[in-house]
């Protein structure tokens, strides 16, 4: 009995420090949030967003470019963040990643699709355009995936990553050809959006990705204690009254949505997805409770920092968010790796 | 006797002046000076850049002129190659040169001057040097008049280049850019000063660069969804420009290709950014 309470008490001193951990994350979002906003091309001091004391200018910069821009960032990272680690805990392999799933490879296919072949078009469809083909690339290219993975009856995880493959160089390969049969203006602009970039921020595009991304998120931590089971393998997960089918299902409808949603706006930005939840496993710990939460507050601070690189270093001018991303993740991972191993093999 | 009078009618040709029967023209201003010295019955091929005058779509296309490949331009069987010095890749070139195939290298254009220049060569090389004198005083005269609608209307009006937007961060043209070389010549400045080429920029970057007149390629404009999609883009729509409707567009080649027509593309700029 004794030792029964002082475990109890131990696990929740345990979760309370998690908890707050996430505080703790939740504190510097808030922050980072206020200083990205101060930051840009057009100064605007801290002190004058704080008190309101803005001049025209700065309050149109502030409240029609600044804005929108910082909370997409901060929501584009956030869902990608969150679908990376629960793609992850499904696959059960640490190198998943969104680009798993088919919403990249089949969303640049469809925006190389609009660029080189859409002619002129009107109004909000014209507004919204690339967005739009996008994310229904997207989400058809995930849909075919997924109806390869049940092909075999139930859903296969395996198979799921085979035709993932296939179809992601078929997606490719047409691209590519597009690409081929483009001019130097159409050219430019599939790299560009290849490169990911967060200026296309406008508050209904903001508000849309939000009203997907949010409900997505939530739903995930609601299965994260079953995918926590899904570690132990999908028997075991089904013994423990898991419905792993479900799960399976719930978990890739949801990260396609968010994914699909955050590469409408914002083009390709490679690494968040697979860095972040490595990150939160190593500070916070694998459960996916904390993992997932975790996961959208770090990938909204670093997709922040990141972006207010991207339109700072080289202002005026403006670099693609995923290269910084890229640069920048890419090592930071070799680091991470270095040190788990040099722990385990005296490196 | 009169194999020495042949040889003399023969040798009093100058070099250059063989006369070309099979010509390919890569880069679209300078098929367009082919067509403007009526020469386009020798055009046995273009490039994909050359699509004015209309006719010249329909001439079969050896791919895109930085990327050209030696196959295909060899399978027309060209007596003469008219590019620019952007043509590439410089492989393709050697091997083209290797093969036989004569070239004429042409500038870049930049300015009028280099428009008369590379007039001047063509017609040159294709024996029609008085219909390029011809051409070249028709531009001249397209000079003098848009000289006259600046001293009428000198008021010089801020103006920003955007090559395109799609992609977040609009593309808008610095210094030593066809596009400068075209708001200079119309009598308008640009407002970016401070860096050469074309660039992306932050949309907040353009507030603080204040365009009174937003210029963009009909192909751009269209690329981005329209001009009421352009009004409403970030950054965009704070400019004094986009808040007074102040966008002007025109085909892609007439305002930067640097060709025959330029000098009439000043002048309709010059007009159209007047009455705003």
């Amino acid at each position: 009995m004794s030792t029964l309470a002082k475990h109890i008490q131990l696990n929740l001193l345990f979760a309370r420090f998690k908890v707050s951990s996430l505080f703790l994350l939740a504190v510097i979002l808030a922050f980072v949030c206020i200083a990205a906003a101060s930051i840009g091309s057009v100064n605007i001091p801290l002190s004058a967003i704080v008190t309101g004391a803005l001049n025209d200018q700065q309050e149109a910069v502030l409240f029609s470019i600044r804005f929108p821009r910082v909370v997409l960032a901060a929501i584009v990272g956030a869902a990608l963040a969150v679908s990376g680690a629960a793609l992850q805990g499904l696959f059960r392999n640490p190198l998943a990643d969104p680009s798993l799933i088919g919403i990249l490879s089949g969303a640049a296919l469809a925006v190389a699709a609009v660029i080189v072949f859409a002619g002129p078009s009107q109004g909000y469809f014209g507004l919204y355009r690339l967005s739009i083909a996008a994310f229904t690339g997207g989400l058809v290219t995930s849909v075919l995936i997924f109806r390869f993975a049940r092909l075999a009856g139930t859903f296969s995880v395996t198979y799921m990553l085979l035709a993932g493959i296939a179809i992601g160089a078929i997606a490719e390969g047409g691209r590519g050809f597009i690409a081929y049969l483009s001019d130097d203006a159409q050219l430019r602009a599939l790299t560009f959006w290849a490169m990911g970039n967060l200026g296309d921020a406008l508050w209904p595009a903001v508000l849309v990705v939000m009203s997907i991304t949010i409900p997505a998120t939530v739903i995930l931590v609601r299965n994260a204690r079953a995918l926590n089971l899904l570690l132990l393998g999908e028997n075991e997960a089904r013994h423990l009254g898991v419905d792993a089918e479900r799960l399976k299902y719930v978990i890739i409808i949801c990260t396609a949505l968010s994914v699909g949603a955050a590469v409408a706006v914002s083009g390709i930005i490679g690494f968040v997805g697979l860095v972040v939840p490595h990150l939160i496993r190593l500070t916070i710990g694998p459960d996916h409770r904390l993992l997932i939460p975790g996961s959208a507050l770090l990938g909204a601070i670093l997709l922040i920092i990141a972006d207010t690189f991207a339109r700072t270093v080289v202002s005026p001018a403006e670099m693609p968010v995923g290269i910084i991303t890229s640069i920048i993740g890419g090592p930071f991972f070799l680091w991470l790796l270095i040190k788990q191993y040099s722990g385990r093999f005296g490196i | 006797m009169k194999r020495l009078t042949l040889w003399l009618i023969l040798l009093s040709f100058p070099v250059t002046g063989f006369s070309a029967e099979r010509i390919v023209s890569v880069g679209g201003s300078l098929t367009e000076i082919v067509y403007a010295l009526g020469a386009e019955e020798l055009l046995v091929g273009s490039d994909t850049t050359s699509y004015y005058p209309p006719a010249a779509e329909d001439l079969p296309k050896v791919g895109y002129q930085r990327s050209l490949s030696a196959e295909g331009i060899l399978s027309l069987n060209p007596d003469l190659l008219i590019l620019s010095e952007e043509s590439g890749p410089p492989t393709v070139l050697k091997q083209l040169e290797s093969a036989g195939v004569s070239f004429l290298v042409n500038k870049a254009g930049r300015s009028l001057d280099d428009v008369k220049t590379n007039i001047q060569s063509i017609a040159h090389a294709l024996d029609r040097a008085d219909k390029g004198e011809e051409l070249i005083q028709s531009i001249d005269n397209t000079y003098q008049e848009l000289q006259q609608t600046i001293l009428d209307n000198p008021e010089s009006k801020k103006v920003m280049f955007i090559m395109q937007i799609a992609g977040g961060a609009p593309l808008v043209a610095g210094t030593n850019t066809a596009a400068d070389s075209m708001i200079r010549l119309s009598g308008a400045t640009n407002v970016v000063s401070d860096y050469e080429g074309y660039k992306p920029l932050t949309p907040e970057s353009l507030i603080v660069l204040k365009p009174e007149v937003i210029i963009m390629t009909d192909q751009g404009l269209e690329q981005a969804g329209g001009i009421e999609s352009v009004l409403k883009s970030p950054g965009i729509a704070i400019t004094p420009a986009a808040q007074q409707g102040n966008i002007v567009s025109m085909d892609s080649l007439k305002i930067l290709g640097f060709g025959p027509r330029s000098a009439n593309a000043a002048l309709e700029l010059k007009r159209q950014i007047s009455t705003l």
